[in-house]
């Protein structure tokens, strides 16, 4: 009876021991993050990109108007890919489009703004990351798009002709 | 009397460096129970990449606003999720994971309690 009992044993955990890994393997370990929460725009207190005056983010977002928040660099090589949709969205007057400049220095990013336009109607610098970490953000681009203070739909990575036009239908 | 002035600089000085070395402590604690979300297997204390560098520096603003170290947590729990967290919180998520080496140990122990009862 005992030498039946111990192999059975044995393969109910090698069958157990199979499920968990089997599952853990498609589970994907890249950290992934909700993109659909309502949430509170956190505050900040940046100074302005162009000419050093402190910009308060609760002035920003007050009004009833649609925001995009993109956090850009001009070493960010995705940030290029995206810059022709940020572009077609500035012709759009439903939505401001609020730059976060992230980690990038004066002369490099106004040259990226020279060179392919500026979209945006305020850009803030953020020259050691930290406001970023406020709102959440782990890298550039990174995009929010924000009504009456609340985020509405997170964008992580560079925006492309679909999100464009999922911005287009949201804020129509 | 100046000897005292001078000697008085110095634990002045030595005091500093203490209050100094504590809170660079904390902040490499804090950062070490942190995952770094774009590198893979790597605490944040251990990273060099932007975000781990940013992160670093608001962990350091963060204790001289007077932050504890669960509110710290609990910030960034609130930011970027559990996930961010090294050390899993008891949930029910996660209780099959904390409770599973309790069992297993208390089933060994059993077994092994068995077997010398058994032999005797």
């Amino acid at each position: 009876m005992k030498s039946k009992f111990i192999p059975l044993i044995l393969i109910l955990i090698f069958i157990i021991t199979f499920v968990i890994f089997f599952k853990g393997l498609k589970n994907p370990n890249i950290y992934t993050p909700n993109t659909n929460l309502e949430k509170e725009v956190p505050s900040f207190k940046l100074k302005s990109f162009e000419n050093g005056s402190i910009i308060i983010s609760e002035k920003i977002f007050k009004n009833n108007d649609y925001h995009l928040m993109n956090i850009w660099a001009s070493w960010c090589i995705p940030c290029k890919a995206e810059h022709e949709f940020l572009m077609k969205l500035k012709n759009n007057e439903k939505i401001k489009l609020i730059g976060l400049n992230y980690k990038d220095n004066f002369k490099n990013a106004s040259s990226f703004l020279n060179d392919l336009g500026n979209p945006y109607d305020l850009i803030v610098s953020d020259k050691d990351g930290t406001a970023s970490i406020e709102w959440g953000a782990y890298g550039v681009p990174e995009s929010f798009l924000i009504y009456q203070s609340k985020i509405i739909k997170r964008f992580i990575g560079p925006i492309n002709n679909e999100d464009l036009l999922e911005i287009q239908k949201l804020i129509r | 009397m100046k000897f005292i002035n001078i000697f008085l600089i110095v634990i002045n000085i030595l005091n500093f460096n203490l209050l100094m070395a504590g809170e660079i402590k904390s902040e490499n604690e804090i950062a070490k129970n942190l995952r770094c979300l774009i590198c893979q297997g790597q605490s944040v204390h251990d990273s060099d990449s932007e975000f781990a560098i940013s992160l670093k520096l608001v962990i350091k603003d963060k204790i001289q606003q007077g932050m504890s170290e669960e509110e710290i947590y609990s910030f960034l729990k609130m930011k970027y999720g559990e996930w961010i967290l090294y050390d899993p919180v008891f949930n029910q998520n996660t209780y099959f994971l904390w409770l599973l080496p309790i069992l297993i140990f208390l089933v060994g122990g059993a077994i092994i309690i068995k077997r010398f009862y058994y032999k005797k």
